[in-house]
């Protein structure tokens, strides 16, 4: 199984610069859910820097045994199957670090997580992107950019979205966006306002903090 | 490491005391037979119960006496290994009904002074659990770090979790379920009608006869033996090999070696094994469902419990399949309690618990020294 963050991921730099902002959203000593947590480095990050209660979920059975004898607690499990089994408002945080756009059913893995968690933390790689857009355009095939490099038929980024996608589906379940941060080159800028033409445009990727409306 | 030859098992006699059972009765004057390892802490945060299989005994590392081997987790448990003894009092206690020593049907009876036989109560998992904290209240243990226990030794251990949470630090319950299936009820069935047919078991009452029901204890294990493998593990290790002959004798013999194997498998144990305890255990075993006493929700039997878990099972196994594993894992969740879960790939069936899986190892290794800095028994500080 292609571990979706891995799969989306530009380069390892990217990635713990994303996990990084991540994990300084996240309220010290709070009770933290991080789906699809892959080797567990955020989970691992948040123990240490943020004294969290961490708990993990993930696909990949590599990933899981991983992270067990680093010490993380974490389960087996699909972001689409299993988080029906964890009680109402049982996390303070819910992460969801790149992975959205490898679920089966996106809206319904949001409304869970806005269930399981009192706030969200959704970070996607942005299919709204100029080069994405540009690739589409110049070759007429499926886009393969850095931060989507594996080709359709293989690919574990079966529902990728733009940010205006993402927002509108935030706004269908429910969910409120607090903060919202945008990678634009190789520089991140906290977002003001609404998401713009011109965010959706340059973003690669970007982090979202939610709430219950 | 000198070799210990001697039995280092100890002995605990509640005499005047008695142990109440689920069955409703009582269990008068119980013994209970364990070995320990390591040393207990002044603060005595630092105890693990390690829980045996059904066949298990209280020998689970060094030398056993009983089978002249070493101990059953000796791969496992000992100085510097994944329960390493350095570190940790470790205890193991021959479960009540068992024939290592603790009280059960081989055992005499204070009453009437014969052996029990079938007049031993039946007994239950949470019975089992119940002398074990018996013997931990004789010991002034209050609180474990850690229960471990594979197979009937992780029901103990789930037990162990939902009758004591407070007691319970953290929990490994390895290849095992919340409950017995049909499947393998079935199975300790046909084991104990082997048993019950042959003639010398007399009603249970064999002990005052010459000889002992051997060859229906021998069936019950060789059937068993089977179902601890998988069809992998067994293709690998005898394929269709005849046994010292080059074709097929065109009788009953033992032709393969498979058959060879079974049956040696079932002659040594009946030498190390009673039979009344075969039935006793098996029945505990069939008996077990946690969730009975919660109408059937699971998560109750744990909610709000502050246990650790770390829930492993292996890929192979068919008796204890992952998917019981995963009952248990979603009902933790459900109940918002700290869990892991680690499926381990192996094709060498149920008794990979009891083997050289360096994953499992690696599992065991992580998740007791992350729940030790949590205790407190040892210092954040990562290897890394």
């Amino acid at each position: 199984m292609i571990d979706p963050r891995v799969a989306a991921a530009g380069n390892i730099a990217t990635e713990r610069l994303d996990l990084k902002l991540i994990a300084e959203m996240v309220p010290m000593g709070s009770r933290v859910l991080d789906i699809g947590c892959g080797q567990g480095d955020l989970l691992d990050m948040l123990a240490r820097d943020r004294k969290v209660s961490g708990h993990g979920l993930e696909l990949s059975q590599s990933g899981v045994n991983t992270c067990v004898a680093r010490g993380l607690s974490v389960v087996q499990g699909d972001a689409d199957r299993d988080l029906s089994y964890y009680p109402d408002n049982g996390f303070d945080v819910v992460i969801l670090s790149q992975t959205l756009q490898a679920t089966q059913r996106p809206k319904e893995v949001l409304q869970e997580m806005a269930r399981v968690g009192k706030q969200l933390i959704v970070s996607i790689p942005n299919f709204g992107h100029w080069a994405v857009r540009f690739d589409l355009l110049r070759r007429g095939r499926m886009p393969e950019t850095g931060l989507l490099s594996a080709p359709w038929y293989e690919t574990a980024n079966i529902h990728l979205c733009t940010l205006f996608d993402f927002v509108d589906l935030s706004q269908a379940v429910g969910l409120r966006i607090d903060r919202h941060l945008l990678f634009v080159g190789d520089r991140v800028r906290e977002g003001h306002g609404p998401i713009s033409w011109l965010d959706n445009w340059r973003s690669t990727l970007a982090i979202f903090t939610l709430q219950h409306d | 490491m000198s070799a210990e030859k001697s039995d280092q098992t100890q002995y605990h006699h509640f005499d005047g005391q008695s142990l109440t059972l689920d069955g409703g009765g009582l269990l008068q004057n119980p013994t209970i037979a364990y070995r320990t390892y390591g040393t207990l802490n002044t603060a005595k945060s630092n105890a693990i119960l390690i829980c045996h299989a059904l066949t298990g005994d209280q020998h689970v590392a060094g030398h056993n006496p009983i089978t002249n081997k070493a101990g059953w987790w000796e791969t496992l448990v000992g100085p510097d290994l994944p329960i390493d003894t350095n570190r940790y009092f470790v205890i193991c206690q021959n479960v009540i009904g068992g024939c290592a020593g603790s009280s059960g049907p081989a055992t005499t009876d204070p009453q009437s002074g014969d052996i029990y036989g079938l007049d031993f109560p039946v007994i239950t998992i949470a019975d089992m659990v119940r002398a074990q904290a018996m013997l931990l209240d004789a010991l002034g243990i209050d609180d474990l770090f850690c229960v471990i226990g594979g197979s009937m030794g992780g029901m103990q251990t789930l037990q162990w979790a939902a009758s004591y949470p407070e007691r319970v630090f953290s929990a490994v319950p390895i290849a095992t379920a919340a409950r017995h299936s049909a499947q393998n009820i079935a199975l300790h069935e046909v084991g104990r009608q082997a048993i019950m047919a042959d003639p010398l078991w007399h009603g249970g009452a064999y002990h005052a006869q010459r000889e002992k029901p051997a060859k229906g204890l021998a069936v019950a294990r060789m059937a068993a033996h089977v179902t601890y493998l998988s069809e992998a593990a067994l293709h690998r290790k005898f394929g269709r090999n005849l046994q010292d002959r080059d074709a097929l004798g065109f009788g009953f013999d033992a032709d393969f070696q498979i058959e060879s194997y079974l049956r040696d498998q079932g002659m040594t144990f009946v030498d190390r094994f009673d039979a009344n305890s075969y039935l006793y255990i098996t029945r505990a075993m069939d008996y077990f469902d946690i969730a009975a006493e919660h109408k059937g929700l699971l998560a109750k039997a744990f909610a709000n419990s502050r246990t650790r878990f770390c829930v492993v099972s292996f890929t192979s196994d068919w008796l204890f399949p992952t998917h019981e594993s995963i009952n248990v894992v979603r009902a933790l969740n459900a109940a918002g309690a700290d869990v892991s879960f680690v499926e381990i790939e192996s094709d060498k069936g149920h008794d990979a618990f009891l083997l050289d899986e360096p994953e499992m190892f690696a599992t065991l290794r992580g998740f007791i020294k992350a729940s030790a800095v949590a205790r407190g028994l040892e210092t954040g500080v990562s290897d890394d």
